[in-house]
């Protein structure tokens, strides 16, 4: 073997691999390129005309039209939902296990797994199209704990947000360090809706979590930031049923908000009783407000609850999980026979295991109404 | 030196007697998986005839024109595949625009045709038994066609199992292993008539 073998080598396999390349672009430039079709929203609510080739998400986004996801269009938060009118062919692997039986008969789909290549027509919860695109500055940045951060965001434009206690906003970051793309990721507002000039957000530091990272490590007072919002279902449903609050860490966001919306509204006559979850006494936080809200709410009922205290912790409160303790409440304080509701936020596995105690206590699970966040 | 071999026969032969799937086992993984569904499987046969067709060409223009002439030889198997993946790709590309129903029914499968045995052997053996241009296309070709009527037979067969009163420890992989068997039997059972290799 000579010396021009080392040359020709990685010469032929590179001119073949460009040219076969070069073939590639080729054609993906004569074949995915769409004329603009029309998207026609909720009956001929909006129309809208786009190019096609891009996802359905994107599309709408770019359009103003921002449809709720949590893993910005990668299939793995099945969030961005959407009712499809219109034939987009049938259901991707990528979409099934997101989609629960009834929801494949009604053709709902996941928004960023629809490629657009025909007119369609689509449905979306009128809500989403009041959903605006807020510039804001951070004005502080608080530690609750170690680990969750409470930012507090002023609006800039617009200057203003409408919203219901509970809902969430999808904060969007710039690229930063090795990532080279936005991130967006969904969190609730921990404000009451009467100060509609701010959003707060609980940020609790996931170890890896791209935006959790960026917000914990990087991010500065009076910086610029964007987020999308308002999203969601998870609010207070008007009626006189007795309420049971389950959360975890940051979970606490959307049920103080909640809570306190009901007190600024000097809505009395529901009882509350909140569990909160903390493995020890460094996980907790708004302990005083919530104690003080207590005394002021006569209907509110705060129980902390540490899974695993430190001896150092002199904790003087329930012991146990969240969902032992919560049982041993339903069984033995709260009062069976009232209706209830309730309201979760925590981790996937928190709410399975508490909607299982509920359920075994007798409150269906239409009844019970969380936001899971992974 | 090309062996004596008319391509009509070696199309026919490539086909029914040394089917690739049947007589040298190769390809199995999506043929087992994607016989489930008729459908799929005749979408993903036509996805295999036709990449095995142009790859088998190209690769052949790249052997004889690119890889012989540089005494390139230890690279064969590298530009094979690598020119395998370009063709899957365009395929990919052109399969979704114009039949997003089959793109969709043939999902992972598409793109895993790049690292389909049956399509980087014929490449091998079209090397290996120095066959010329019009026999490689041929014998690309029939091969695909071969493959195509496998695994639709396949599937035909296990549509029909899947109501047969089989033991349970048998169902679904082995049952399958089974037949594949059987399949392989009947099709081997003429390779008396035609020998191409």
């Amino acid at each position: 073997m000579d010396i021009l073998t080392f040359i020709v080598a990685p010469m032929v396999l590179s001119l073949l691999s460009g040219a076969l390349a070069f073939i590639i672009v080729l054609v993906d430039s004569l074949v995915n390129n769409y004329p603009d079709f029309t998207i026609d929203i909720n009956n001929g609510r909006k129309k809208l005309t786009a190019k096609g080739g891009s996802s359905l998400l994107v599309t709408l986004s770019s359009q103003g039209i921002f449809i709720p996801s949590a893993c910005g269009g990668k299939a793995s938060c099945g969030a961005c939902k959407v009712k499809i009118e219109s034939d987009v062919g049938v259901i991707l692997p990528t979409e099934l296990p997101y989609l629960s039986e009834e929801e494949k008969k009604d053709n709902i789909r996941l928004a960023c797994q629809i490629k657009l290549k025909n007119n369609i027509r689509l449905s979306i919860p009128e809500d989403l199209l009041y959903v605006k695109q807020f510039d804001a500055t951070v004005e502080s940045i608080t530690d609750l704990t170690y680990d969750i951060k409470q930012i507090k965001l002023k609006l800039l434009s617009p200057d203003s947000i409408d919203f219901k206690a509970g809902q969430y906003v999808q904060l969007i970051i710039p690229p930063y360090g090795q990532i080279p793309e936005k991130t967006q990721r969904a969190y609730s507002m921990s404000n009451t809706p009467s100060d509609n000039q701010h959003a707060e957000l609980l940020i609790r530091l996931v170890p890896g979590g791209l935006l959790t990272t960026y917000v914990h490590k990087f991010m500065q007072v009076n910086e610029k930031v964007v987020f999308t919002g308002p999203f969601g279902d998870f609010f207070l449903r008007d009626t006189k049923a007795e309420m049971i609050c389950v959360a975890g860490g940051s979970g606490m966001a959307p049920i103080k908000s909640i809570i306190y919306d009901m007190y600024e509204k000097k809505n009395f006559d529901r009882s509350i009783w909140y569990f909160f979850g903390a493995k020890s006494a460094r996980d907790l936080f708004y302990l005083d407000e919530l104690k003080e809200l207590e005394r002021l709410m006569p209907s509110f009922h705060f129980i902390p609850a540490l899974s695993n205290p430190d001896p150092a912790d002199n904790w003087k409160g329930e012991t146990g999980l969240i969902t032992n303790i919560l049982d041993k409440y339903l069984k033995t304080v709260i009062k069976a026979s009232s209706p209830k509701e309730a309201y979760l936020c925590g981790s996937p596995g928190m709410i399975d295991a508490t909607v299982k105690v509920l359920n075994v206590n007798g409150i269906a699970s239409e009844k019970i109404y969380y936001d899971k966040f992974a | 030196m090309r062996p004596d071999v008319t391509p009509l026969i070696l199309f026919i032969a490539s086909i029914f007697t040394s089917n690739i799937l049947l007589s040298n086992f190769l390809g199995m993984c999506s043929f087992i998986s994607v016989s489930k569904d008729f459908k799929s499987s005749n979408g993903l046969g036509l996805a295999v005839t036709l990449t095995l067709t142009i790859t088998t060409a190209l690769n052949w223009l790249v052997y004889k024109y690119v890889i012989l002439p540089l005494k390139l030889e230890y690279l064969t198997y590298i530009v094979f595949i690598i020119v395998i993946a370009a063709v899957v790709q365009v395929l990919e590309m052109l399969i979704e625009r114009i039949s997003s129903s089959l793109y969709m029914a043939l999902g992972i499968f598409l793109p895993l045709i790049t690292v389909n045995c049956a399509i980087f052997g014929v490449a091998l053996f079209m090397q290996l038994r120095n066959y010329d241009f019009i026999q490689s296309v041929f014998f690309g070709a029939g091969s695909g066609l071969g493959w195509w009527l496998a695994i639709v037979t396949l599937a035909a067969i296990r549509k029909k199992v899947d109501v047969a009163p089989i033991p349970s420890a048998l169902k679904g992989p082995g049952i399958t292993l089974i037949t594949i068997g059987f399949m392989a039997m009947a099709f081997i059972g003429f390779s008396g008539m035609i020998s191409v290799q």
